[in-house]
């Protein structure tokens, strides 16, 4: 059977992509750099989707509607996420996440 | 030997969106240069796109060059132009934290590639083979229209709080 043609490559890609955004998350200082690991973990979900919607579901629309879902959560969350780094940078003068830490208790 | 053939450009082909997407990722992610970081992140979409082609659906797939290439990568750049200047050196990065971050992503890597592999994935007894863009319309308009329209509210309240928070601080 064809590489492409089976499930478990796509779900293996995805797991992939997922762990790598996940490292950005934790291991990044910077906000940005954050915000783009986020997007990343984002597109592993979303391509879980679309493969079970080619190789399991009942219809093959619902998987596509529920990525288009998802991109549009995608994007509301970016602009959120970019407007707060914005203000963060001017009240600090730095987009490091270790400095933004004023409600530290 | 035809069929041969095209079978092996496509399975070509796919190496090549699975090189970009997982070499994408890694250029998004471990270099220190936020700028390599957009690019790369810019990468593994495009690959994304490619890997949705494969699963068939061209719609999603020129979707997510429009929306996530086009828009929010380009959103990305703004910021980064508005933000803190690239020359300056970070501050040191401690090796503990990173290998933290390394352990945790490690540990639910193995667990998630353990979960897909030890599962046996059963197809749906009944499968339509309708993969139309008006189906796609169809259940928007019908099936999910509440979730359809709680979305578009969710981008308007994004779209004000954006400009709410980037305004304040700002003098009048």
């Amino acid at each position: 059977m064809l590489i492409f043609n089976r499930l478990e490559t796509y779900l293996f890609l995805a797991v992939v992509l997922f762990a790598i955004g996940l490292y950005g998350v934790l291991a990044r200082r910077n906000l940005i750099a954050v915000l783009i690991s986020v997007e990343l973990m984002l597109n592993a979900a979303s391509l879980n989707f679309m493969a079970f919607n080619r190789f399991l579901a009942p219809h093959p629309a619902v998987g596509q509607v529920i990525a288009l879902f998802i991109m549009a959560v995608a994007a509301a969350e970016a602009a959120i996420a970019l407007s707060i780094i914005v203000a963060v940078y001017r009240k600090l003068k730095s987009i490091n996440a270790e400095h933004a830490s004023e409600l530290r208790g | 030997m035809s069929v041969l053939s095209t079978e092996s450009f496509a399975q070509m082909a796919f190496w090549v969106v699975v090189g970009l997407t997982i070499g994408g990722a890694c250029i998004a992610v471990f270099p220190r240069n936020i700028l390599y970081n957009v690019l790369g992140l810019a990468m593994a979409l495009s690959g994304v796109a490619g890997l949705y082609l494969y699963l068939g659906s061209l719609f999603i797939a020129l979707m997510q060059l429009l929306i996530y290439v086009g828009a929010i990568t380009i959103a990305i750049c703004f910021a980064i132009m508005l933000s803190s200047p690239m020359y300056l050196p970070g501050p040191p990065r401690s090796p503990l934290k990173l290998l933290g971050g390394l352990l945790g992503a490690g540990g639910v890597f193995a667990f998630l590639l353990l979960l897909t592999r030890r599962t046996t994935w059963v197809p749906a007894k009944e499968r339509v083979n309708d993969w139309s863009i008006k189906t796609i319309g169809d259940f928007l308009l019908t099936d999910y229209v509440l979730i359809f329209e709680v979305i578009s509210l969710l981008l308007l309240v994004a779209m004000l709080g954006a400009i709410v928070t980037a305004r304040n601080g700002r003098g009048t």
